[in-house]
């Protein structure tokens, strides 16, 4: 038995070939992946084999409601609604571009 | 309760921010149906202590998880050889943590496969020692193949993620492609060509195992060649061969920075090799809490941060980047755990790692003494008899 933890958090997930969202694309969280709130760390983590994302509070909040049921729209008006605050669109778009190329979501 | 192993005042690290340990390796067992050459466990792992009871596992993970650990990873020796990772794998998942089972595959029936999984496991790494069945049986000293190809597909079909790990060394390495085929035909989510570090039984075992350049160029290239073919459907980690790199990788991040291990018998280090170095009391969690021991103990607190580095480190702008390497490689090679890892080539000892690979690339290999296999009557010789 072996263990070699040192490039478990260096490395980065499934780089896919980038696609652009739209309004009505329905996002996923992959299935290789765990959204959690780490209390200690005050953050939302993506949790995978052997490793771990640590996301800012808006990737945070955008994942959690990355739900394979959701279009982009209806994510951003719950967004928009969740944090009092209008145009929210473009922000949640080139994030989940990110995303996908991280390998982190895919569209239904 | 012996307090010697403890700072009481805040000495020394007193500067240093500590974070939380977010990754705990849980080594439940040395036991092991395996006998690698390259075993990451100590050379004495005979004379450890009696291994926790589950119980004082389900506490340790308790209290990991309260100071932040996310990533558990079971591991060993062979951690199926533990009657109670069913127990264990549901604690974890209770307690929030992402679990990894760190496994040879041996001892992982259909059943458990299952009974894992609705514990609440998230993920399993299956080990192979080679693609050809006669290898890897030889390299583990045990007849293992089929059983693992077996285990493999069974992984993949109760849907869990899987990595495939492969210790590569001299005398793997020519068969990168047979063992990325093998991968593929598993269908596995990442591959981890884990090139062989050299401590433990890697280091005794080392004039066999170091590669050439010439075969570490080639399964670069192949792996090259695999990922422009495969695309996104497979990870391939291709695990940086430190000796024949020109600067040390950044070990564990840094010495209690993020890695927590607990062995078997509840000694907790800094890494699952840091019991070899000298003069450090490894501090036990059958004495004191986890928290006490990776925020107040001596032995976390001596490489953290980088006043303890001399030079060339202590000028070197990329002390925060690489931590100065390795403890235990700098001790390994130089007797002196302060010192530069000689992996880097600013190092005074830098010449230690030069000749173990110059040697490498001789025709014939000057060789200090045959193979010698991961087995207890062999730990045993190494057993210092206790004071």
């Amino acid at each position: 038995m072996r263990w070699r933890p040192t490039w478990s958090f260096a490395r980065g997930a499934m780089s896919d070939p980038t696609m652009k969202p739209a309004s009505t694309t329905i996002p996923a969280i992959k299935k290789l992946f765990r959204l959690q709130w780490e209390e200690v760390q005050q953050k939302h983590v993506l949790l995978y084999p052997e490793g771990m994302v640590q996301l800012n509070q808006s990737a945070g909040e955008i994942l959690k409601r990355c739900d394979g049921v959701r279009s982009v729209q209806e994510i951003t008006t719950d967004l928009e609604t969740a944090f009092n605050h209008k145009g929210l669109e473009p922000e949640v778009l080139s994030f989940l571009e990110i995303a996908h190329g991280q390998g982190w979501v895919e569209y239904r | 309760m012996d307090k010697a192993g403890l700072n009481t005042a805040d000495q020394g690290a007193s500067s240093v921010v500590i974070r939380p340990p977010l990754w705990l390796l849980a080594e439940l067992t040395y036991k092991c149906p395996l006998h690698c050459v390259y075993c990451s466990n100590p050379l004495d792992y005979a004379s450890a202590g009696k291994e926790l009871s589950t119980a004082e596992w389900v506490r340790v993970l308790q209290e990991g998880r309260a100071m932040g650990s996310a990533q558990l990873g079971f591991s060993g020796g062979e951690p199926l050889m533990r009657d109670d990772l069913i127990e264990l794998a549901t604690e974890g998942r209770k307690l929030g943590y992402y679990s990894n089972l760190i496994t040879s595959g041996i001892g992982l029936t259909e059943a458990k496969i299952k009974a894992l999984k609705d514990a609440g496991l998230d993920h399993i790494q299956v080990s192979f020692q080679d693609s050809t069945k006669e290898l890897n049986d030889f390299l583990g000293s045990t007849k293992t193949f089929e059983l693992k190809q077996k285990v493999a597909h069974l992984v993949k079909a109760y849907d869990y993620p899987m990595v495939l790990n492969v210790v590569i060394h001299r005398l793997n390495i020519d068969h990168i492609e047979k063992i990325l085929e093998l991968a593929q035909s598993i269908g596995v989510d990442y591959l981890e060509l884990a090139n062989s570090q050299f401590y433990g039984w890697a280091f005794l075992n080392r004039d066999h195992l170091i590669p050439t350049r010439a075969q570490l160029t080639a399964a670069e290239a192949a792996v090259q060649r695999f990922r422009e073919r495969i695309g996104d459907k497979m990870r391939v980690y291709f695990v940086v061969p430190d000796y024949h790199a020109s600067r040390p990788k950044a070990c564990m991040n840094g010495w209690g920075a993020v890695f927590v291990t607990i062995t078997p018998d509840g000694t907790v280090l800094p890494c699952h090799e840091a019991k070899m170095l000298p003069g450090i009391r490894f501090p036990n969690v059958r004495e004191h809490s986890l928290k006490t021991i990776w925020h107040d103990s001596d032995a976390f607190n001596r490489y953290r941060g980088n006043s303890w580095m001399k030079d060339p480190c202590k000028t070197c702008p990329d002390k925060e980047k690489d931590f100065g390497g390795c403890r235990c490689q700098a001790y390994l090679l130089t007797g002196d755990a302060t010192n530069t890892d000689p992996v880097c080539e600013l190092a005074p000892h830098h010449y230690t790692v030069e000749d173990a690979v110059a040697n490498a690339e001789r025709e014939q290999p000057k060789i200090t003494r045959p193979l010698v296999f991961r087995l207890d009557q062999n730990s045993k010789e190494f057993c210092k008899p206790s004071a």
